[in-house]
């Protein structure tokens, strides 16, 4: 009963922090609501026709500067290490012009969330996706929508079973787009077969030290 | 000890073990065991003998399970709230949903009945696994909404403490639906009822398809509608064994064994007009186990039709459709077992990663399978070329005649293929209008029914659970009207037909 009240209000606490914030939206217009929502998960955006990024130091607090821009969209949008998870998408979906999104390291995206990420296909040039544990292969193919990305990085993303194979086929997929997928074992093969080089050296050497016994 | 000693049976040489017992008791008293083991005294099979007695002491006290009538422990509950019949997706789900829903612990006592367990037969396991919302019809686009948001959540749902997460390996692929010039309406009209409904659709030309799918021959295409989200196919082996495991742990019993019969009382009424009428009402199902002929009556209280293909003779069973043929009670349950093909094919230079499931007016489809190059292919044969349903022989000049040309007209790639493998399936075919059939019959009053899908019952299961637990535990439905999907419209005759472009 324990594991599933920590379990249960470990969700209801990823459900509060990814709710649609209506009533930013009905007083400051969609641009603000989306600034705050990225803000109070600890995230990082720029405006777009700005250079300085907004983002929340260690304990959470910001300036609430962006509250002045109403018009502006999001440019570039930071959410690497947040809890943002598919209900939470929803209060960017109206930043058509986003054209880099990085997701690096968060635990709720997965393969429900890419595909929810097909609103920003015209717009989206850059997706770091690595180190997300939720993604699988399925989730990739999501991305094929996207066809104005051109920097995707899908580094260590554990749950994907044969990564080589994957990453060629997402190079297929997405002929236009430069991607980087780091942190994977790719020399398995080499190694078995260095390893059997090994053991065919070593019985060669037995036979031949038995010959000369 | 003594009673133990004294009944033994199964001896060979009871006397002298008599004897010897009472002196290997003294000598362990005097000596102590270890002194015994010492002196090799203990053989192995005095050991093993005097462990059959402590266990058989253990059982006849009280709180142990043994009895002296042998029972077969494979039978269901003598006595049982709701029986479903049928152990597929939609009956694991009615189950599931039933325990979720229940107001107190242990409040319904659930029981499946499911003939084959390891289910070479089931529809649900044979399926292709996709999942789409265009459909024509709103109740059929939220239905596979519903599920679909169900199966992003499936670990919150499913999820068993210490057991791993449910991986249904969805692929989120989308489905491509391909029109000719004189359906393109028709899938105009579907496109703007599925927006209405909330499906994420997008609309294409054949230049927006050919720059998408460059892989397509677009001739004939006059307009494709493509799924963005909550769209693709997964594995619905592992949606089956989450729903059942899930199901199990909250306390619904399995068992595999065969519906024979039912018992039940009629009561019969006459109306206005002067007819009888017969209204049953099922009080046992008499459950057979396989490979035998033992059966078990149990006494229930609601039946849930959740049989798939066989639901049609298990609505014979319980006596639907053999009135005046001008009546309700002629009209029996319109299901019946219909046989597909899908075949496995292997093409090396075929589409990649992004293949959707795709359809074409022609009524094949295709949809990648794995990472290495294999699709599945298949399409529905005409109405008067029904394959025979006694087996499941795969006929392969079907794919020959009837699937490759068509195949290979709309993706060329596909003119050089390889089959490496073939299955067919039966779909639980509603033949008056191709659409599931919901809800309670008029003449039986305890038994629910949840078949007819014809093919999609799989995506559909999720949110069908849901439907019938509501029915049977609220009375009505709380969140997806389905009342469209019951029998009135067979029993007025009227069919609701989705307006497909196939």
């Amino acid at each position: 009963m324990l594991f599933s009240w920590t379990s249960s209000l470990r969700n209801r606490r990823l459900r509060k922090r990814n709710a649609y914030f209506g009533y930013t939206l009905r007083f400051y217009g969609p641009n603000v609501a989306a600034a705050y929502y990225i803000l109070s998960l600890k995230g990082g955006f720029r405006y777009a026709g700005q250079t300085e990024w907004f983002r929340t130091d260690q304990r959470g607090n910001f300036s609430w500067d962006f509250i002045n821009h109403k018009d502006s969209p999001l440019e570039e949008v930071d959410m690497s290490h947040t809890d943002i998870n598919y209900t939470g998408l929803g209060n960017l979906e109206g930043q058509r012009s986003l054209r880099s999104l990085s997701l690096r390291g968060c635990t709720e995206v997965d393969d429900w969330f890419l595909s929810r990420l097909h609103v920003f296909q015209d717009s989206l040039e850059e997706l770091d996706i690595s180190h997300c544990p939720g993604i699988t292969t399925g989730g990739l193919v999501a991305l094929r929508n996207l066809k104005g990305l051109r920097r995707l990085d899908v580094s260590s993303l554990s749950r994907i079973s044969t990564p080589g194979l994957v990453i060629i086929l997402l190079e297929e997929m997405l002929p236009h787009c430069q991607i980087t997928a780091t942190g994977y074992d790719h020399s398995l093969a080499q190694e078995e077969e260095e390893g059997r080089e090994q053991m065919e050296g070593q019985s060669e050497e037995d036979t031949s030290r038995a010959g000369i016994r | 000890m003594y009673f133990c000693l004294a009944s033994r049976q199964k001896h060979i040489h009871s006397g002298r073990y008599l004897e010897s017992y009472f002196e290997i008791i003294r000598a362990t008293v005097h000596f102590g065991v270890k002194n015994l083991i010492l002196a090799g005294v203990f053989t192995y099979s005095l050991q093993s003998q005097l462990e059959a007695m402590r266990k058989k002491a253990t059982d006849a006290l009280p709180g142990s399970s043994w009895s002296p009538l042998e029972q077969n422990p494979n039978l269901p509950p003598e006595r049982a709230d709701i029986v479903i019949v049928g152990g597929g997706v939609v009956g694991w789900s009615i189950a599931y949903w039933l325990k979720k829903k229940e107001m107190v612990r242990g409040g319904v006592r659930v029981v499946v009945v499911e003939r084959d367990p390891t289910y070479s037969r089931a529809s649900t396991v044979l399926s292709a696994g996709g999942i789409r919302q265009q459909f024509s019809l709103p109740e059929n686009i939220h239905l596979s909404l519903a599920s679909a948001d169900f199966m992003r959540n499936i670990n919150e749902h499913l999820g068993v403490l210490n057991e791993d997460p449910v991986d249904l390996q969805f692929n989120h692929s989308g489905y491509l639906f391909l029109a000719s010039e004189n359906v393109a309406h028709i899938m105009e009209e579907n496109y703007s009822t599925q927006r209405y409904a909330g499906a994420k659709v997008s609309l294409l030309s054949p230049t927006q398809l050919k720059e998408k799918f460059p892989w397509i021959s677009t001739d004939g295409v006059a307009l494709a509608s493509y799924g963005l989200e909550n769209e693709g196919w997964f594995d619905p082996w592992s949606l089956l064994n989450a729903f059942r495991r899930k199901a199990m742990s909250m306390g619904v019993i399995q068992c595999i064994g065969e519906v024979t019969g039912f018992k039940y009382t009629t009561n019969i009424m006459t109306t206005v007009d002067g007819e009888q009428v017969d209204f049953k009402r099922i009080k046992q199902v008499r459950v057979q186990m396989p490979n035998s002929l033992e059966y078990q009556p149990v006494e229930c209280a609601i039946v849930v039709n959740a049989a798939g293909a066989h639901s049609g003779k298990l609505a014979e069973m319980m006596g639907i459709g053999f009135g005046p043929k001008d009546t309700i009670a002629g009209i029996p349950l319109p299901v019946e077992p219909r046989k597909r093909y899908i075949y496995v094919v292997h093409c090396p230079d075929g589409p990649g990663l992004d293949t959707p499931f795709l359809i074409d007016y022609s009524g094949i489809y295709v949809r990648r399978e794995g990472l290495g190059g294999n699709y599945i292919a298949g399409t529905s044969p005409e109405e008067e070329e029904e394959p025979d349903t006694t087996n499941m022989e795969v006929d392969h000049q079907f794919f020959e005649e009837k699937v490759w040309p068509y195949l290979a007209h709309r993706v060329p790639a596909f003119e050089k293929l390889k089959v490496t493998s073939a299955w067919a399936g039966f779909y639980d075919y509603n033949t008056f209008d191709q659409n599931g059939i919901i809800g309670m019959h008029p003449l039986v009053n305890n038994v629910y029914f949840a078949t007819g899908f014809s093919g999609h019952g799989l995506q559909h299961s999720p949110a069908v659970g849901r439907a019938v637990a509501e029915l049977i535990l609220d009375g009505n439905f709380k969140t997806l009207d389905l009342s469209a999907f019951g029998f009135r419209r067979i029993m007025a005759q009227e069919p609701m037909l989705e307006r497909n472009i196939v």
